[in-house]
């Protein structure tokens, strides 16, 4: 899996979670709490979605550091060992 | 017999739209089973019976608006004796037969891809929405796809035939659902004579001992900082019981269900407060399953009749991202509800020193005519000493 594939798995679970939302136009740095409206529930739903297709666990204390696009991207390839 | 009515789902509903009858004469029903979906300023409702026993009529139509109130059905509770005569010319639709769905897969490059609540409004339609063409993007299958299938002679893409009501745009929902939200709350702030406390917590127990049961769980399963607010609400109101009630006629009846309804944000525009049954005797992994499923749920149009008719109680928390403070509106016919802000660090004095703690102020506002702040205060002193131990929450 390259980091352009982990990529378009995130950004659609993006779409699933935040219906009507610009995703082309998103910035890879922008936090997606403020970019995407997102609350607890939907960086929950993130995650679950980020477990189920990527088979990568988010462990609390990481869920933090996971806070623009790039930093899903960079986490979870960094955990696949994608480079 | 008994006459289902159409429920008031909230002091902000005034009439709902029958949209489907899930059941049909003769069938018979559980108490607590969906047998209706209405369309209301806050979207869909599935309505469920209140009462167990056979419907003999169905006297309204699919596509009609009826005030709150209205007879929709005649249901022949258990032990009585089934009408003499079949009802003559009952104004009713009757059950739309189940189409024949395609048997033969349409070889999909994939799994078709189906919406959580086209899934859901599948099983319980009895069809099989994999099966449905997708109208949705990439060939989704979308609950209006879904509803389309089980119309009388409807197949996956046919045209919705008339008498059945069409989902109204998305702005003209959103301007419905602020019509409702201001006409509650306008009722609200003119009759509901408010009084409003705060208290800070230290919330520091609370988000250890989170994190250290998340770490067990799969994301799934994790719990959020809100099922913590709504279970030390739910167990603070068994002792300030008369929070925990609802106006009956003149008088303010303290409920024996604790029923905390929890203000979701909807996408769009527009708020809902669907309730959490039992809140009280549910344990945070079940409350955490039905507030994800509430929320899910709201954000696609959907709800449940008792959780919105039912809540005794509300909670709303603004806090995530935003303010530190909230004052919220009392949602009538409900006595009190419960604003969480946003966790903050702020210097906490511990043993006569000063430290560093996450805190959160959390807020109550009543009705004066039910309660007195000296109450109120007891109450909220009380959610306090709750979060400060989570685990025996």
């Amino acid at each position: 899996m390259t980091k352009d594939e982990i990529r378009a798995v995130i950004v659609r679970r993006l779409g699933d979670i935040a219906p009507g939302a610009e995703l082309d136009g998103l910035s890879e740095t922008a936090d997606l709490r403020d970019a995407l409206d997102l609350d607890s529930m939907d960086q929950l739903s993130l995650l679950g979605g980020i477990e189920k297709e990527l088979h990568v666990t988010v462990p609390p204390a990481d869920v933090s550091r996971l806070r623009s696009l790039r930093d899903c991207v960079t986490y979870v390839a960094g955990r696949l060992g994608v480079g | 017999m008994s006459e289902f009515l159409m429920p008031s789902l909230g002091a902000d509903m005034a009439a709902g739209t029958l949209r489907f009858w899930l059941r049909k004469p003769g069938d018979h029903i559980a108490r607590g089973e969906i047998i209706a979906e209405v369309e209301t300023e806050k979207g869909i409702v599935e309505v469920e019976s209140y009462v167990t026993g056979t419907i003999e009529r169905l006297l309204v139509e699919p596509g009609t608006q009826v005030p709150v109130g209205t007879p929709l059905a005649l249901v022949r509770t258990e032990g009585e004796v089934a009408a003499a005569s079949p009802p003559a010319q009952a104004p009713s639709a009757p059950a739309p037969p189940l189409p024949a769905v395609t048997t033969t897969p349409l070889v999909p490059p994939r799994r078709p891809r189906v919406s959580p609540l086209a899934r859901r409004r599948a099983k319980a339609l009895g069809i099989e929405a994999e099966q449905l063409a997708g109208t949705g993007p990439d060939g989704a299958v979308t609950v209006d796809d879904v509803e389309r299938a089980v119309l009388p002679g409807g197949a996956p893409t046919t045209r919705k035939p008339s008498g059945v009501p069409s989902p109204s745009s998305p702005a003209e929902r959103v301007a419905a659902m602020r019509r409702a939200i201001g006409a509650a709350m306008a009722r609200s702030k003119r009759e509901i004579p408010h009084y409003y406390l705060r208290t800070t917590v230290d919330f520091g127990p609370a988000l250890a001992w989170l994190e250290q049961a998340n770490e067990k769980r799969p994301v799934v399963e994790r719990l959020l900082p809100a099922v913590l607010f709504v279970r030390a609400v739910a167990l603070a109101l068994r002792e300030v019981p008369e929070l925990n009630a609802r106006w009956a006629g003149d008088e303010p009846r303290p409920n024996e269900h604790i029923n905390v309804g929890f203000a979701i944000t909807l996408r769009g525009g527009g708020l809902v407060a669907p309730a959490l049954l039992d809140a009280d005797r549910e344990s945070l992994d079940v409350l955490m399953r039905a507030f994800a499923r509430v929320v899910e749920d709201a954000r696609a149009g959907l709800q449940r009749s008792s959780q919105m008719a039912e809540g005794t109680i509300t909670v709303t928390s603004l806090g995530e991202r935003g303010v530190e403070t909230v004052f919220p509106i009392i949602y009538p016919p409900q006595v009190a509800v419960v604003g969480v802000g946003r966790v903050v660090e702020r210097p906490w004095v511990v043993d006569g020193r000063v430290v560093v703690r996450p805190v959160v102020d959390i807020t109550l506002a009543g009705d004066h005519r039910a309660t007195d702040g000296h109450r109120g205060g007891l109450f909220l002193a009380k959610v306090g000493q709750l979060l400060a131990h989570p685990e025996a929450l």
